[in-house]
């Protein structure tokens, strides 16, 4: 579904992305991680056309995505930090965004009810807290049904109630065979919910590999601890 | 885009500092009208101070305006729309309702008050000066992703063409006094929408004799059908040429 090629990007001097390679497809669910500024995020803005890569192509269902925007109604986005016009209430931003994409899918928005966001919906998004941002950004990445779900950094804010409600959404949509993109720093969080990991490093993507294969290389069952033993290993290479 | 441009307007409207404009631009035009007896005196008192604050306040409240929409310009950019839409929306809404504060403001007493052909120049000039100052803005408000650097561009902008351009002139024609230089003068308008605008109001008023002998050569030149149309065509050029380049860089930023 999505096809990225030699995708090159730096910010002045800073190379961000070196030549990344990367197929994900559909029905997969992959957790993207790496160290602070390993170029996730700009990763993830360039597959939605808000960074513009140097070099390089990125495909997304067949097509380029130079010069394109259609496609983007096949994703739905959950920033990081989801940043929202400070004067607009949550009713209004999610009514807002669901004139101007004014799609023919089913609106899913059984999240709304989930997280109680329908009782206040007359809030306005500057008085919200981080959580509660968060929970508006998943509302409207999920809104769509889009066969595409690109979320950065998903529970970092969100209490574990909260949390735990997102990750059994996360869990049905897998079941529906959508492609899920998740960044975490929360390894213990992916465990039961990605099939690949992604691990990144300085704009390089290091492994690709799914989690069976994984946990078979280094024979551990967690991520986390298959993860800490790579890079250990790594070190001990570098030092010998 | 219909969908953006109208949430822009209505989001626009509900702040009160477009109100705070046109409730000044309405004393203004309104006090100035019933203190001078003479009408055409009162638009020409009018002329200048219009030909300051609506640059001043398009230039402003625009840059600070496109700041402020950081987030929801973000939020749009995740959403299936083209980028070029979402940049000519903002342009668009923003001019729409300047536009409509100037009308409100100063056209409704400028077309009751002053005669119909200088009234209606008035009122087009004024929409041109408007769109004009919006469109800086959108090329002040790219070129650095600063708040305060932005602000402070397009104030340097507004001064210089409403205040610095005229002194530069003036410095100009006192050193070559003593060549024709009537002819480059006109010329030289057409580098500065605000003293474009002033010229073709002027000559509408019947008070170019005070230009002296350029006067003559500017009446000669913008009087005629073609002088009209040229002076319209650059102001045109100026409205439409800073957003271009505006939305050929917004086309290619990373956000």
């Amino acid at each position: 579904m999505i096809v990225i090629s030699d995708l090159y990007k730096k910010f002045g001097k800073l190379e961000v992305l070196k030549n990344i390679n990367l197929t994900f497809n559909k029905g997969e669910c992959i957790a993207l991680i790496g160290p602070n500024g390993c170029g996730k995020t700009t990763l993830i803005k360039s597959i939605l056309g808000m960074v513009i890569p140097d070099n390089g192509e990125i495909q997304v269902q067949g097509k380029s995505i130079c010069n394109n925007y259609e496609y983007r109604s096949n994703i739905g986005y959950m920033p990081q930090i989801g940043r929202y016009p400070d004067n607009m209430s949550i009713g209004a931003v999610c009514e807002m965004i669901k004139q101007i994409r004014n799609s023919r899918n089913k609106l899913d928005e059984v999240l709304i009810n989930e997280f109680k966001l329908n009782e206040i919906l007359g809030k306005h998004m500057r008085t919200l807290s981080g959580g509660t941002t968060q929970k508006v950004s998943a509302v409207i990445a999920f809104l769509f049904n889009a066969d595409i779900l690109i979320l950065d950094e998903p529970t970092a804010g969100l209490d574990p109630l909260a949390s735990e409600l997102f990750k059994e959404k996360i869990t049905s949509e897998k079941q529906k065979g959508k492609l899920i993109l998740i960044t975490s720093h929360l390894l213990s969080e992916l465990d039961d919910l990605v099939t690949q990991v992604v691990f990144m490093q300085e704009g390089i993507v290091h492994f690709h590999k799914t989690i069976l294969e994984l946990k078979t290389d280094t024979g551990e069952d967690k991520i986390s601890k298959a993860i800490a033993t790579i890079l250990k290993n790594k070190n001990n290479e570098k030092n010998s | 885009m219909k969908r953006i441009v109208k949430f822009i307007i209505l989001d626009i409207l509900k702040n009160k500092i477009i109100l705070f404009y046109t409730v000044l631009l309405s004393i203004l035009s309104w006090s100035v009208f019933s203190l001078e007896d003479n009408n055409t005196k009162g638009l020409l008192s009018l002329l200048n101070v219009v030909l300051l604050t609506v640059p001043l306040f398009a230039i402003v409240f625009s840059t600070i305006y496109l700041y402020n929409s950081a987030e929801f310009i973000e939020l749009l950019l995740s959403q299936p729309i083209r980028r070029s839409k979402i940049w000519s929306s903002l342009f668009l809404g923003l001019t729409l309702s300047l536009l409509l504060a100037y009308f409100i403001g100063a056209g409704i007493p400028i077309l009751i008050y002053s005669p119909p052909d200088v009234g209606f120049m008035m009122l087009i000039v004024g929409f041109f000066v408007s769109t004009v100052f919006v469109s800086l803005a959108f090329l002040a408000s790219i070129i650095t992703r600063d708040k305060a650097k932005g602000i402070g561009i397009s104030i340097l902008l507004w001064l210089f063409f409403t205040i610095l351009f005229d002194g530069l002139i003036l410095f100009m024609m006192f050193q070559l006094v003593e060549y024709p230089i009537e002819k480059m003068m006109v010329v030289f308008t057409a580098f500065n929408p605000v003293d474009l605008s002033r010229i073709l109001i002027l000559l509408h008023l019947d008070v170019s004799v005070m230009l002296g002998y350029t006067g003559a050569v500017f009446k000669d030149f913008f009087g005629t059908k073609m002088g009209l149309f040229f002076a319209f065509i650059v102001l045109l050029l100026w409205a439409i040429v800073p957003f271009y380049i505006s939305l050929i860089k917004f086309k290619n930023k990373d956000l």
